[in-house]
């Protein structure tokens, strides 16, 4: 009997678990999106999700924070909870959860106004600041934490559309955190970026990381190497395999996992 | 398993593996003809060797080159970095190995000058035959990817430290008993360290082609050792 070096799973990262959904489906109408989805995100710490478009895991990450209460028809079965809260719970405001659960999309989306405006509108109507000294406070830190003060220091109240691709998408990633939320969320957040800009995102998620659980959808398995500690694969509405990305990156244990990274017709 | 929907790149990892496999068959035949040639005394086969050593530098660094033009330009994920990284591990025991045999072969020279002992080379013979059998047996199990060949050879390297052990003792008995062949039995006694060495190069081989197949690497502690002196 010979042995080999023992693998190490998901649950032996450190962080206490921040996201845990169990048996988890999505329908929109009739058509089923998502099976009986069990997964388990640790806290400060990056957790991608990857997959073949229409995969379900974008449909997977619009359920943390409730996105697909938006969508008519659509339904979600089984149980999501953060910080042990269901998410879904009826007595749960979705603009409360929707502060504790930032979202960064592909396209940024800056409001047409100011880059102060951009930031300081989430802690303005969360009731976060009283004073302006306060507000201008939340503003600058939350600037410098998405990498961005240095840039746009001197013109605060130039339109946020102004600024380059790569600056908007710290500029939404900044507004993001200025309600100080526990989980943020990004959707393909630098498929519009150019190398630099999509490597400063990157350099700023690790930053983020030890504040906050993050959870990326990307279609760069290069990117999902990068930035993750956990990767998750699905395919065809299920969740496939999910393990440490290291792990999934060298030996995937399923056979559509290994087909899909390495770029195999499955 | 399924093909690379980029067929360039399934092209380029399949003509490694053939590079490979072509250079383990280089490097064994290199060290088949070492060991002939201090059998045999036969000088005209171990300079051969020796010319044909460069070859294999040669393969080497084009593998090594190959390997690390395709990581930078296809950046190969799982099985396939597995491959791509083992491919080039694998082409360095087999320089390594190319470089012993060459030496043996150099070594054999000297060995013909002298008058023939026919027992210690019946026991050269021996132990090369076990040496050139895991190396042949090594690198079919990594062409035709049959990990239980490869664990086989893994778990059977104490069997050539265990012939090395007994040709140092029967070389030291020649020594002492006739003076007169401390030269040719020192060279002799590289000759075993270098079939010793090539042992663990197989060995060496065995992990690697394990690790490419299975992502694990095997754990030495649980390897039979009996210690080569």
């Amino acid at each position: 009997m010979i042995s080999v070096t023992p693998t190490s799973t998901p649950a032996d990262l450190a962080a206490p678990i921040k996201i845990e959904a169990q048996d988890v489906c999505v329908f929109y109408g009739d058509k089923q999106a998502l099976f009986d989805v069990n997964l388990q995100v640790p806290d400060r710490s990056v957790t991608a999700l990857i997959g073949p478009s229409g995969c379900g895991k974008s449909t997977f990450l619009r359920c943390i924070n409730r996105m697909n209460d938006t969508i008519p028809g659509a339904r979600v079965t089984g149980r999501i909870t953060m910080a042990g809260q269901d998410v879904n719970d009826k007595g749960l405001d979705p603009v409360v959860l929707r502060s504790r659960v930032g979202m960064v999309f592909q396209k940024p989306n800056p409001f047409p106004k100011s880059i102060f405006e951009n930031v300081a509108y989430g802690p303005r109507i969360h009731g976060m600041a009283t004073r302006k000294d306060e507000l201008e406070a939340i503003v600058e830190s939350s600037l410098k934490k998405a990498g961005l003060w240095n840039e746009v220091a001197d013109r605060l109240h130039q339109p946020g559309t102004g600024l380059s691709g790569g600056q908007q998408q710290r500029l939404v990633i900044a507004r993001a955190i200025a309600v100080s939320p526990e989980v943020i969320l990004m959707d393909e957040p630098c498929s519009a970026l150019d190398p630099i800009a999509t490597a400063k995102i990157e350099e700023l998620m690790d930053e983020l990381r030890n504040q906050f659980c993050i959870v990326i959808v990307t279609h760069s398995m290069a990117q999902a190497a990068r930035v993750s500690q956990q990767t998750a694969f699905f395919h065809l509405g299920k969740l496939v395999e999910s393990g440490a990305t290291e792990e999934v990156f060298t030996m995937p244990r399923d056979p559509r996992t290994q087909d899909y990274i390495t770029g195999r017709s499955g | 398993m399924s093909e690379h929907i980029v067929k360039s790149y399934e092209e380029e990892l399949n003509h490694l593996t053939a590079e490979v496999a072509r250079m383990g068959g280089i490097a064994e035949a290199q060290v088949a003809d070492s060991i002939a040639a201090v059998v045999r005394r036969d000088v005209p086969l171990a300079e051969a060797v020796v010319a044909r050593d460069e070859k294999l530098d040669v393969m080497e660094a084009d593998i090594e080159k190959k390997c690390i033009r395709l990581i930078a330009l296809r950046q190969p994920m799982a099985n396939d970095l597995r491959r791509t990284v083992s491919a080039m591990k694998i082409a360095n025991n087999l320089e390594r190995t190319g470089d012993l045999a060459k030496n043996i072969a150099k070594r054999s020279l000297i060995v013909a000058d002298a008058e023939p002992m026919t027992p210690l080379t019946r026991s050269i013979e021996r132990m090369g035959k076990l040496v050139t059998q895991r190396l042949k047996e090594v690198l079919d199990s990594y062409t035709s990817g049959q990990i239980d060949r490869a664990v086989a050879v893994w778990s059977r390297d104490n069997e050539v430290d265990e012939h090395y052990n007994s040709l140092f003792r029967e070389l030291l008995t020649y020594m002492m008993g006739d003076p007169r062949t401390i030269s040719p039995c020192a060279h002799l006694l590289f000759v075993a360290k270098n079939l010793e060495r090539i042992g663990d190069h197989a060995t060496n081989i065995a992990e690697i082609v394990h690790y490419d197949l299975t992502g694990q690497m095997l754990v030495a502690a649980e390897r039979p050792k009996s210690e080569a002196l």
